[in-house]
């Protein structure tokens, strides 16, 4: 699927090979039959009947720290050694997974049952288009489509096994890969999407979409995690507000929404290093104010996920 | 297929009353580039006599309109086009978010419609005589980025300023933006590095919040033989006046952050009028 119409409505929308401009894309039969959605999604939707929880991080909003936050819940949920996580970076253009989590140069092996993931602990396998290609620095300069047939073999190929957490870390914005996600994991259920972004209200507009867009394809929100939310300098103590919050912060913003904020997570220079250095900055900072906001709000998304499973239960038993 | 090349053909007919063109670049998001392509068009436009033009093509995520203080805005239909919205006389505005019924509004399009709306945008407004021309753009390196490259091929683009922040997280992303700058062989003007340290008010000591790890955007722009053209320290006032829409610049004139933007803004000034003349030069020849 290299080259469609500039109008194309999208492989797997409503209008797939029946628009206007679907006519003479070599596509159209393909999409007007539907066999470029459908069996995907089912096959999905039995991969996925071994992952326990599926959580996605978003945000409308790029640099907030999405992939910080990713990899520290993982970190985090990994460090009970009974407990399987699964971390996926679907953001196929910028994947900052695999140097946060010291995985780079790392190569995806193929099994029968499938791609492996990587393992950067026994309980904690991560699966990025960082390793598929051959250089860093190589550009991903892929349009909307072939990012969605990437999301899919991600979600269709690659053999998680039995996990408890799958954490979804996503690009900034609304668009190709938010949509296929949530589309590719419709039948299998999300738990539920935390959202982050920083204090000031050019953040907020671009999260407030972002809680929108959520509403919209029906996917629960656990929260909100405001991060850069004041910085504590080392020497005097003074708590500057570096991106001031200047129409209330997350906080106001998660009342008028009506969704919870599930914390606040200071600056600290210690996370930008841990993460280029591929660390869990919960190692090297364990009495930080952030690592502590962090633990708080784990344990936050933990008693949603199982309050979410106990209601299932609850349901089929019933 | 057809009406690409068509389209292609129009917009370079429209730019050809736009002296210089200038994109925004980053592959990562969240390192001000919104906020600095902002910046340079107040700055540009600080002379009267210069005509200014600020695109804004994230679609997803418009700031432009927030930051310049013009939320709410409407846009207008002449005969001519779609007019820009002014913030000055000599700075005029155009994006996505100017179309929206609500700044909430989720603009959730896939990638060919997002494309269609960049082609409208370069085809249709009417933006006149134009000294500068800047295109903010979203994150990435994907069909926003290819499609303002090709569209705007035959135009000519002066170059690409680069945003980055100090940690190797984000230096990365921007070596792919530089990588794909050189495959589609847009020139590029220089690398900014932006939220370069940060000075307590109090006591003064410098933080680097985001510690440059691997030698930070100096020693990246070594090895890849691009210009530095500056680093922007972090000052709250920077994201105070975003909020607010307002130009940093008349807020905090003798910030070291303002200071370092003019000095910044002035290197791309003479790399545009270095290559205008250097296109004079072949004409004359």
């Amino acid at each position: 699927m290299e080259e469609v119409p500039h109008d194309c409505p999208g492989a797997d929308s409503a209008q797939a090979g029946r628009g206007a401009s679907c006519q003479g894309c070599p596509n159209q039969r393909l999409c007007a039959s539907g066999a470029g959605a459908t069996p995907d999604t089912e096959e999905i939707k039995e991969k996925m009947k071994t992952v326990k929880h599926k959580i996605l991080v978003l945000s409308g909003k790029g640099g907030v720290g999405k992939s910080t936050f990713s990899a520290h819940l993982a970190h985090g949920l990994a460090e009970d050694e009974n407990t399987q996580i699964a971390l996926l970076d679907i953001d196929i253009c910028g994947p900052s997974i695999p140097k946060i989590m010291g995985l780079e140069g790392e190569q995806v092996h193929q099994s029968g049952s499938g791609w492996s993931p990587v393992y950067v602990e026994d309980n904690l396998g991560v699966m990025s288009v960082g390793f598929l290609l051959s250089s860093p620095d190589d550009a991903v300069i892929w349009r909307g489509p072939k990012k969605n047939g990437m999301i899919k073999q991600f979600l269709r190929d690659v053999d998680w096994g039995e996990v408890d957490y799958l954490i979804v870390d996503t690009p900034p914005g609304t668009s190709d890969e938010h949509l296929s996600v949530v589309r590719y994991l419709a039948t299998a259920h999300i738990d539920g999407a935390v959202i982050i972004t920083t204090p000031q209200e050019v953040s907020l507009q671009d999260v407030r979409k972002e809680i929108n867009f959520c509403r919209k394809v029906k996917l629960p929100i656990i929260g909100v995690v405001e991060n850069m939310s004041g910085f504590i300098c080392p020497k005097c103590k003074k708590e500057s507000q570096i991106f001031p919050p200047t129409t209330g912060g997350a906080e106001l913003m998660c009342q008028d929404l009506e969704v919870p904020l599930l914390g606040r997570v200071p600056l600290d220079p210690l996370i930008g290093k841990n993460c280029d250095k591929g660390q869990s900055f919960f190692i090297d900072a364990p009495d930080s104010p952030a690592t502590l906001a962090y633990r708080s709000i784990i344990q936050r998304i933990q008693e949603f996920c199982n309050l979410h499973q106990s209601k299932e239960e609850n349901l089929i038993s019933s």
